[in-house]
């Protein structure tokens, strides 16, 4: 068995895929980390005090974590869910009725709930530990960015099952662009921007029309959300993720005293 | 001895009560946090909590809303805001403790030494993935995501919600017009969780939990965040029932339930009922009181302020610092001026031009 291991690790495809040893002495640890694409987001070494459960309580890796859950949940959902008016309603049905150990939409929910609770709590803790605080400013504010992405991924997967729930919970959250100043057409001001009688902010082009392309949470509205959820603010966010870790990385790694 | 119980409960969580209540309480605990910092307290609350919660569903208007499978979440945002408040507070008194006594931070001590990511973090990060990946698919197993009936834009359910971690901003449309509630303050929220970093020039609490080191900043967050977010969103989802009426947690959804409007506009009190006049045909002189307070309250203040109460923090933040954190503070700072202005006398808005849909 020893003698298999070995023939395996000698192997020139293994090597080819892993340039080091067993991580078990410091330069092979170091390499473990600093080789693979993943890993090295982290930095070769943490401050003790940093990685203790009770400083970090884990929650920006658990919303990582649930990140990739919703991906991956996400995409086999994709599978069999067609956002028209027509569909989606009957596939979310088949999804429960038809799809075996059909649990890939439970987790999907059930993780996009977690996920919206863990980031607020990462930026609670990050906030209570004063690790905003310089140097580590301008990933503050990508971490803001990225929470209030979180909620939009939430907000526009909300409406995909094209339920009673949905599509109301979607009128009422959107609503309120109706309300935009100067750009929703009953917010304050709107009215200011008018020639000669003629308005150009009306329910028909104000705010509100541009996030639901159309006067009502309709099919377009369906199709928007769905290209937003799948695969925009996705991938906005992937890429403000790896800023996000990198710059913890070159800010000096997880927070400590100074 | 268990209908009492549901009576004061209910009586206890009507909307000032549980408000004020809620403020009380933080004020307490921040003040009294070395007592409620310790083990027993939480132990307390959990078994407490838990007790609770297996004896409260057997009240059936209870269980209609607890039992809601999008509630959950809910329920674990209760806990653990509860738990990690307690957890940050206990390191931070321990940390004050340490300071007084010359010693530096738990962390500060531990964070001399520096270990391998590779396997002390790695290990962490693994542990907790797959312990949340079979929480995850047990949650899944046992409870169902719900779907209701499809889509009718004809039929309004009563009441509609949005999304509940949304529930904070829906609330706010009981004290504001959608355009404050819905578009001003989110913009405000945001902008003021990006500033935060560039105003607190306070270089202590840098990377170790304290409180003493920074105190106007704990409370400042804890009442931004649990205060006027997490409780709000606590409150939308179990308490506003039919008509976004306010209900307790052991009262029936009753759709008939009538709670009186009969909130007045500031200028109404003003011409009518102080000097007995009628009200100004004309809006911007109608409206002139509610626009002479709202202008002081957000452009006379802050100087009054700068130059008497607040004179330190002008020369400590610098000028422009400090007329950004005022704005910010200012716009937060409305949110329960009006709640009290509500509560209180029964105010509608300071400003109200609904011909422009200008209210304030």
């Amino acid at each position: 068995m020893g003698k298999l291991f070995q023939a395996i690790r000698s192997s020139q495809i293994w090597r080819s895929i892993f340039r080091h040893g067993y991580p078990d002495t410091p330069r092979n640890r170091t390499l473990a980390v600093l080789s693979n694409t993943f890993l090295h987001l982290h930095p070769v070494k943490v401050r003790r005090s940093g990685i203790r459960l009770s400083y970090t309580w884990c929650m920006g890796g658990l919303t990582f974590f649930l990140f990739l859950v919703e991906t991956l949940t996400g995409l086999l959902l994709m599978f069999y869910y067609r956002p028209t008016a027509e569909y989606a309603y009957q596939d979310i049905w088949a999804l429960r009725e038809h799809v075996p150990i059909g649990i890939m939409r439970e987790m999907h929910r059930w993780a996009a709930h977690l996920m919206v609770i863990t980031v607020w709590l990462h930026m609670y803790r990050v906030f209570l530990t004063g690790s905003y605080k310089p140097p580590r400013e301008f990933n503050w504010n990508v971490g803001v960015i990225l929470l209030v992405l979180t909620l939009l991924l939430s907000f526009t997967g909300y409406l995909l099952p094209w339920d009673q729930l949905a599509v109301w919970a979607i009128t009422v959250g959107s609503n309120m662009a109706r309300a935009t100043p100067f750009l929703g057409h009953e917010g304050p001001g709107a009215s200011l921007l008018s020639f000669g009688g003629l308005n150009f902010i009306h329910a028909g082009d104000d705010a509100r029309f541009g996030l639901l392309a159309g006067r009502f949470v309709g099919e377009g509205a369906l199709l928007r959300f769905y290209v937003l959820h799948c695969v925009g603010l996705p991938l906005i966010a992937a890429a403000l993720m790896a800023i996000h870790f990198w710059r913890v990385r070159k800010d000096g790694g997880i927070s400590g005293p100074l | 001895m268990g209908e009492l119980i549901k009576d004061a409960i209910d009586w206890l969580f009507d909307p000032i009560r549980y408000f004020v209540g809620s403020a009380l309480i933080l004020g307490v605990v921040f003040y009294w946090r070395k007592f409620f910092s310790r083990n027993i307290v939480i132990a307390t609350f959990f078994v407490g909590f838990t007790a609770f919660m297996l004896w409260a569903p057997s009240d059936p208007d209870f269980k209609k809303i607890i039992t809601k499978p999008d509630n959950v979440p809910i329920i674990i945002l209760i806990t653990t805001v509860i738990f990690f408040t307690w957890l940050a507070m206990r390191q931070g008194v321990i940390n004050d403790e340490r300071a007084k006594e010359g010693k530096p931070s738990i962390e500060g001590e531990l964070g001399k030494k520096k270990v391998f990511t590779w396997p002390d973090l790695v290990y962490t990060e693994f542990i907790c993935l797959v312990l949340f990946t079979a929480v995850l698919i047990a949650w899944s197993i046992l409870i169902e995501a719900p779907i209701e009936e499809p889509a009718a834009t004809a039929r309004t359910p009563n009441p509609s919600k949005a999304p509940w971690y949304f529930l904070g901003l829906q609330e706010m449309l009981v004290y504001f017009d959608p355009w404050i509630a819905g578009v001003v303050l989110p913009s405000f929220i945001i902008v003021g969780l990006m500033a935060i970093p560039y105003l607190d020039t306070n270089p202590k609490g840098n990377g170790y939990y304290t409180i003493e080191q920074r105190p106007f900043a704990i409370l400042f967050f804890w009442s931004g965040f649990i205060l006027f977010w997490v409780s709000f969103v606590i409150l939308g989802t179990f308490l506003r029932g039919p008509n976004w009426s306010f209900f307790g947690p052991f009262e029936y959804w009753d759709i008939h339930k009538l709670e009186p409007l009969v909130n007045v506009n500031l200028s109404t009190y003003f011409w009518v009922d102080a000097l007995g006049k009628p009200l100004p045909e004309n809006a911007l002189l109608r409206e002139a009181p509610g626009i002479a307070l709202i202008l002081g309250y957000f452009f006379v203040l802050p100087p009054l302020l700068g130059k008497t109460m607040l004179r330190g923090l002008v020369e400590k933040m610098g000028i422009a610092r400090f007329n950004v954190f005022m704005q910010l503070l200012l716009w937060f700072g409305l949110l329960p001026l009006k709640m009290l202005a509500r509560w209180v006398f029964n105010l509608k808005y300071f400003i109200g031009i609904p011909e422009w849909f200008f209210n304030v």
